[in-house]
């Protein structure tokens, strides 16, 4: 067991070393220089010198490499040239909006495809199961911005019950969840298609199995079946599924703070895009990508604390 | 002969759908679809316009047309780049073994953690947006899916007698790949780049609707999308059609691919 928790966690610092050496690379050493690239073309040689001394831009690769490694570690993603502040600043004041609209899509993610996915395969070859078959395969051709745009239309154009985009602040906690509804169920209702397929067929494997007969011959109810004995032999493709949607999510959230302009991590990203604001950019995509390798990470670790069995092979 | 399964029917009728107005965009559409006319904006459907105008009096037919072909483009040139390279590194990785192998899946691995999106942010970012780029990204995502289902199916073949008797007759690893080893996984190969062809027209039409993909004036689907949202009180129909399309096509792809493979692999029609 401790021998499997220091290899994972190995895995896992080197995993994220190596996205931090691409991503430096992609921003750095490709051809063209960030000063240019930040202040444009018709800069004064004098100004783009000024930049590169303040980027450290004349410190070999290797050098600039390290601290950035090392002052990230501490927390020290450097300072935004659009919005004049350090970087970890920032992130700190956007992180809650895009935290709470992941957190929010994965519960009703689960919510919704754990029901589904288990109302189908109770239903299986009858038509709740077709039916939610259905919308599931309908559900992950629907590109979630059009979802958004069609929500916002018929939502807060048409019926006016919720705000079409923005965000007031947490001031208000009310107004601050009406804003938050139409966004969680714009990500939730597409990654729930994924998760409700996966469901049911895992269950359905199940369901074949003997234990599950003796429990409803021992006079146990259907419903108590599924819930108590299916699902959570059910459960071990459907964790690595919630894992790779959980990374999904948050990467959604990116699009989704695009669209009912909500001030995250996703909408910071696309404002330092169009500012040319690099530092900023290279902590985002940093930040983004090692959520994706922990949300991996912790799957890899739950896998044993849902399947006791795992733990003896490992 | 046995009869087809209903998805793969229904994909290949969306799909053939999708490109042939695609490929029927290269020689004949109803209107330029960049010829503007201010004074017909939002026009109503009519047998002059079938669904309309937009903002610029744009002819919406032309439009959705002509970005159907675009959106095909970008997703083949992806699906070719992205799976070719992958495909590459899937056979080298199952013929070679050892290090080569674990060096091209940690390197696989280390694909999955970069989305799409972020792919294509840090190239905006540094080159500024484009197509390209959008395309870069999108084929890089699809490098370390190749390799995985290249390598995993590769394996199982490497296993079989007729590849130990190629070895035997004293043939090379590389011979003996692209001989005995392609053919066999080809199937595989196939429904994966169909599967992967729906992701890829799904993720052009996010990067072009966040402006990280086609820029102005091509006609994208995703960029449809954006300029209608602007126009959701006086034109709330502009925001229906660029999206029923990218479902459609995405949809048909998608069965397609799931019914290619019920057909190529039929132990899994059970379990799924």
């Amino acid at each position: 067991m401790a021998y499997f928790l220091f290899r994972r966690t190995l895995g896992f610092v080197l995993t994220l070393l190596a996205v931090s050496l691409v991503v430096f690379a992609v921003m750095n050493v490709l051809p063209g220089d960030p000063a240019l690239t930040i202040l444009g073309m018709d800069a004064s040689e004098d100004a783009i010198a000024a930049l590169r001394e303040q980027l450290g831009l004349n410190e070999p690769l290797v050098t600039r490499y390290v601290s950035w490694v090392w002052n990230a570690l501490q927390g020290d993603f450097g300072l935004s040239h659009s919005f004049r502040v350090p970087v970890s600043e920032l992130i700190a004041e956007r992180l809650p909006m895009t935290i709470s609209l992941a957190v929010a899509g994965m519960l009703v993610t689960l919510v919704l495809a754990l029901g589904l996915g288990i109302t189908a395969a109770a239903q299986h070859g009858r038509a709740g199961d077709w039916g939610v078959m259905f919308l599931s395969q309908l559900g992950i051709a629907v590109p979630a911005f059009w979802l958004s745009i069609l929500l916002v239309m018929l939502f807060a154009v048409k019926l006016r019950w919720l705000p079409p985009g923005g965000f007031a602040g947490w001031d208000d906690p009310a107004a601050a969840l009406r804003s938050l509804i139409l966004p969680t169920v714009a990500l939730a209702l597409v990654q729930s298609a994924v998760l409700a397929r996966v469901t049911r067929s895992s269950a359905l494997e199940v369901m074949r199995q003997d234990f599950v007969r003796t429990a409803r011959a021992s006079g146990l109810s259907r419903r108590r079946v599924l819930w108590r004995h299916v699902l959570p032999n059910a459960l071990v493709p459907i964790v690595t599924i919630v894992g790779m949607q959980f990374a999904a999510l948050v990467t959604g959230t990116i699009v989704i703070e695009n669209v009912f302009y909500l001030p995250g991590l996703g909408r910071l990203i696309f404002q330092s895009i169009a500012n040319r604001d690099l530092p900023t950019v290279q902590a985002l995509v940093m930040l983004f990508a090692a959520i994706v390798v922990t949300a991996n990470f912790v799957v890899d670790l739950l896998y044993v604390v849902i399947d006791p069995r795992l733990k003896a092979r490992a | 002969m046995k009869r087809l399964p209903a998805n793969f029917l229904l994909g290949a009728l969306l799909v053939s759908l999708v490109v042939g107005v695609a490929a029927l965009s290269l020689v004949w559409t109803p209107h330029d679809p960049q010829a503007m006319s201010i004074s017909t904006k939002f026009a109503p459907p009519s047998t002059e316009h079938w669904l309309g105008t937009d903002q610029l009096g744009r002819d919406v037919v032309a439009q959705l047309m002509a970005a159907a072909r675009n959106s095909m483009t970008v997703a083949l040139v992806a699906v070719l780049l992205g799976g070719s390279i992958g495909v590459g590194l899937g056979l080298l990785a199952s013929a070679l073994g050892g290090w080569v192998e674990d060096a091209v899946m940690r390197l696989a691995d280390l694909g999955f953690a970069f989305p799409a999106l972020l792919f294509a942010i840090m190239l905006a970012a540094v080159f500024g947006p484009s197509l390209t780029n959008a395309v870069l990204a999108i084929s890089f995502i699809n490098i370390p899916i190749f390799a995985r289902v290249t390598r995993a199916s590769a394996n199982q073949i490497w296993t079989r007698d007729y590849v130990a008797a190629a070895r035997a007759a004293g043939r090379g690893r590389f011979a003996i790949s692209r001989d005995h080893i392609l053919p066999n996984i080809a199937a595989a190969v196939i429904v994966q780049a169909t599967i992967e062809f729906a992701v890829a027209i799904l993720a052009e039409a996010a990067l072009s609707y966040l402006g990280l993909g086609a820029q102005p004036p091509a006609s994208s689907w995703g960029r449809m999308l954006s300029e209608a949202q602007t126009l959701m009180y006086l034109a709330p129909q502009l925001a229906i059609y660029p999206g029923l399309c990218i479902v459609v096509a995405v949809l048909g792809f998608g069965l397609l691919g799931d019914g290619l493979r019920d057909i190529t692999d039929p132990r899994l029609v059970r379990a799924r």
